[in-house]
């Protein structure tokens, strides 16, 4: 009765939950535009979309990628063999308990009519898949916990994953360990089925099971006469041996008996088999219940994403199914951090402590993003300063072992926060190239915001107030900052020949440059030789340089004009302080996501 | 001749054919090339936000070069010029040298300034020499008008980047010729191709590439030859354009040196491009002899 209510209990919170999740994939999304598509429509999109696959030559693929990515998981092995025969070990093993053990009397019994969970071949598979299970399991901590591949990290939802497996399956054992040690558990055995009630011939057969079944008793213990042992044989085979093939076939339940065997009579007194099925199976059904909130709701998720990835196109798919996808391929992210150790600007972390740089990091914060999580603006923008330092090099879409199309959700999400978060001043450094040669896919009046928005940021935060300038101490100070390297300093050798405003292309490209740019080259030179700050970090010149070094390479004085510039950039992304941006009306960001509102 | 090949990250993402095509007449002409998975960005976009990010990314590629002694074939022009740039620090700044290499040595890496950072052409050019090109092009050019762009990372600044004369640069135009063309005079030669601004500035990024192009139209180009994958995705991008297709302008377009070259060298089509597709190809074909 218990069983069966935390089992459909378990259920109805799984299909609950389930269901509550994969709603999301048709409610939440990150809009960008005008393409506010209803979860309905996108439903029915899905749909179609799903059904026009499957009736068509793409089934053939939908075959493939069933077979050689999702059940022999052909990217991971590709990645690391490490990983895939943990994975498989995990995958293998976990799937034939769940069928054949856990749901024995559902689905091996009509499979096998002589099913019987004690009885070879059963006994042995469910210890050797438990196994597996197991050695896959410490694998994945050893990966995790002692391997640490670089900016492979470890959350909580791993430990829990990690947490929820270990303890079904070492509670499996050991139950299984202590049940062939009980007693009571015989005793309660033998008044159910044995034929006899005669004294000797119960004691014979008590000695038979203590001898080879693994059975501890509290009344006898070896060694017995072999009269008794024979005796007993013959009874058991009459009685017992069609439903139990010998123990050691459950080889690891066999050795935990051994193991727990002096402490067997204890243990059985306190019933330790009771609190140890109470805790494998109430261990099974809260994994269970809570499996579409955990990451292991990737193992139904990540196929849908392989499946779907492998036939879906950005050219041919509906706006409204890519936003339904991208969502969906989020909960197929396993957070197992290949993305993370192939990505090309992840060494970037290490100096500028964004864990956002790292893309399986990022997929975490942006999750609670799409979920509606309300975030702070510090977190926001480490978000998008984390999704801006990207070079769309293609790597984590690569590698990404359940197929997640990462080149896509980071364009849709930075495009997403770029537009309704807080200006973004990366937006004017070459991290844009990408969006430049994409600009046609995203709406004409929405592309230039994010510019003008960085830009105005940038150059109102240095807005030279005053006409009369101090070239005082302070100022010194400020060309004394200039530390970074040497040559950087050289500006101070510059004696305004304007040589560098001359062969500027940039200058060179406008009839009256300056009322474009603000400083000239060679202004910007003699303001930080002047100690002048904002004069040299307000103009608009620092962002349209095109670092072409003509300016250095001409300079008569050995001024170091690009290298300066760069310095300057930094500098200026560097000063703008959280409360520069918030004076921009941040629409909340969790109001934006929802596709439909 | 071995060296450790430098992609960077647009040439695997969206220039694959710089990839196929300078592997295919690299292994022809006797350089090895071996791929170091780890490699990361140049750091030529972080430059811009951070200048310790950017020495960081640079100096682990050396590293890792280092590592297995090789010394780097870059084909990115900006990788080659960012990475150049780091070295050089490095190599001047102890104190900024010890810094990235105790970051550098929680992965077991060290930079000690032993690897020689080399471009695609300068490769060509004295590793391979331009008498051992002439000698293996099966089929050179006719009557072939190549309007060479240099790049300015490859140029500038020179004192580190160390590739050629930076006002009269003659390295590229010698490599052109070797493939049986004629590398003509056009002014813009030296000039930058916009790449850096697109998506910051895009009308200024444009104005930049369409005059590199109507120059190259006046001077007579059949073609610009580029070997950097950000001036050869520019160039691209605008000529395929709707504003540009729309203006009725014909300039001429950008082909890679290393396509070029394997063609001349007697390759096929396919082994020198990914793209289906292989009518450009086919049109600088029709000038072989």
């Amino acid at each position: 009765m218990f069983f069966e209510i935390c089992l459909y209990l378990s259920l109805v919170i799984f299909g609950l939950g389930a269901g509550y999740k994969a709603s999301g994939w048709f409610r939440h999304g990150f809009v960008n535009g005008a393409d506010n598509a209803s979860p309905g429509f996108r439903f029915n999109k899905a749909l179609r979309g799903i059904i026009s696959s499957v009736f068509s030559l793409k089934l053939l693929t939908l075959l493939k990628v069933s077979f050689l990515e999702v059940l022999f998981q052909s990217r991971t092995m590709k990645e690391d063999r490490f990983r895939w025969i943990m994975h498989l070990f995990i995958f293998g093993g976990f799937t034939v308990l769940l069928l054949m053990h856990a749901l024995g009397n559902i689905i091996t019994i009509h499979l096998f009519s002589e099913y019987y969970p004690s009885i070879n071949p059963f006994l042995f598979i469910r210890d050797l898949m438990g196994v597996l299970v197991l050695v896959g399991l410490i694998m994945a901590a050893y990966r995790r916990i002692v391997l640490k591949k670089r900016y492979v990290k470890t959350r909580a939802v791993d430990y829990y994953a990690l947490g929820i497996l270990g303890l079904i399956l070492v509670s499996g054992f050991l139950l299984e360990g202590v049940k062939i040690t009980s007693h009571t558990a015989y005793v309660q055995m033998v008044e159910d089925y044995a034929s006899t009630d005669e004294e000797t011939e119960l004691a014979a057969l008590e000695s038979f099971w203590v001898e080879d079944y693994g059975l501890v008793s509290p009344t006898l213990s070896p060694p017995f006469q072999s009269q008794t042992l024979t005796l007993g044989k013959e009874i058991h085979e009459d009685n017992c041996a069609g439903c139990h093939s010998p123990p050691q076939w459950a080889f690891a339940g066999y050795a935990t008996a051994k193991l727990s065997g002096p402490f067997a009579i204890i243990l059985d007194r306190i019933k330790a088999g009771t609190v140890l099925w109470y805790i494998h199976i109430l261990a099974s059904f809260f994994g269970l219940a809570y499996l579409p909130f955990s990451k292991m709701f990737h193992m139904i998720v990540s196929p849908l994403s392989l499946l779907i990835n492998a036939v879906m196109t950005v050219e041919q798919a509906h706006p409204a199914s890519i936003l339904t996808r991208q969502v969906l391929e989020m909960d197929a992210c396993t957070h197992c951090g290949t993305c993370s150790f192939r990505c090309s600007t992840a060494v970037a972390s290490k100096t500028l402590g964004n864990v956002n740089i790292l893309p399986s990091e990022r997929m975490i914060a942006i999750k609670g993003l799409a979920a509606g999580k309300k975030l702070r603006e510090v977190d926001v923008r480490a978000i998008q300063e984390g999704i801006y330092l990207c070079t769309n090099c293609d790597r984590c879409t690569v590698v990404c072992p359940v197929g997640i199309n990462l080149r896509e959700l980071w364009f849709n999400v930075r495009e997403f926060l770029i537009q309704k978060g807080y200006p973004e001043p990366l937006a004017l450094s070459p991290y844009s190239f990408y969006r430049g040669l994409n600009r046609h896919r995203i709406p004409s009046e929405l592309y230039p915001r994010p510019l003008e928005a960085a830009l105005s940021v940038i150059t109102g935060r240095y807005e030279v107030k005053e006409k009369v300038f101090d070239l005082t101490n302070g100022n010194a100070e400020y060309r004394e900052s200039f530390s970074r390297s040497s040559m950087e300093k050289s500006f101070s050798y510059c004696f305004a020949c304007e040589n560098c405003t001359t062969v500027c292309p940039v200058v060179a490209n406008y009839g009256n440059p300056q009322e474009v740019l603000g400083m000239l080259p060679h202004q910007i030179m003699r303001s930080v030789g002047l100690g002048i700050r904002d004069l040299a970090l307000g103009s608009k010149m620092l962002w349209d340089c095109v670092t072409c070094y003509q300016c250095q390479e001409h300079c008569p004085q050995g001024v170091h004009v690009t290298d300066i510039l760069y310095e300057l950039k930094n500098q200026a992304l560097k000063h703008i302080p959280v409360s520069a941006t918030s004076s921009i009306p941040a629409t909340t960001l969790a109001g934006n996501m929802k596709g439909a509102s | 001749m071995r060296f450790a090949l430098f992609l960077g990250c647009n040439i695997p993402a969206r220039l694959q054919d710089y990839d196929v095509s300078s592997r295919a007449v690299l292994g022809k002409l006797g350089a090895n090339l071996e791929d170091i998975r780890e490699f990361n960005c140049c750091g030529y976009p972080v430059r811009n936000f951070d200048f310790k990010a950017f020495l960081l990314s640079s100096a682990r590629n050396i590293a890792l070069a280092e590592q297995r002694n090789l010394d780097m074939l870059v084909l990115c022009k900006c990788c080659y010029g960012s990475l150049k740039k780091a070295d050089h620090v490095l190599r001047n700044d102890v104190s900024l040298k010890d810094g990235i290499n105790r970051i550098l040595d929680e992965e077991g890496l060290q930079f000690e300034g032993k690897c020689e950072i080399k471009h695609f052409l300068s490769v060509l050019h004295h590793d391979i020499g331009i008498e051992k090109i002439k000698e293996n092009i099966a089929r050179p050019y006719k009557d072939l008008k190549i309007a060479v762009h240099y790049g300015c990372h490859a140029l500038r600044p020179s004192a580190v980047v160390q590739f050629d004369d930076p006002v009269a640069p003659s390295l590229f135009d010698r490599l052109v010729e070797a493939t049986g063309a004629n590398s003509i005079y056009w002014s813009t030669k030296l000039e930058c191709c916009g790449a850096p601004l697109m998506g910051i500035n895009d009308d200024l990024s444009r104005g930049l590439t369409q005059k590199k192009l109507d120059d190259g139209r006046r001077s007579g180009a059949d073609y610009l030859c580029t070997a950097c994958p950000y001036c050869q995705l520019q160039f691209d991008a605008f000529q395929k354009s709707e504003e540009f297709r729309n203006s009725g302008n014909h300039t001429p377009s950008a082909v890679l040196y290393s396509q070029l070259l394997g063609l001349a060298m007697g390759m096929d089509g396919k082994l020198l491009s990914r793209q289906k597709d292989q009518s450009e190809i086919h049109k600088i074909e029709a000038f072989l002899a």
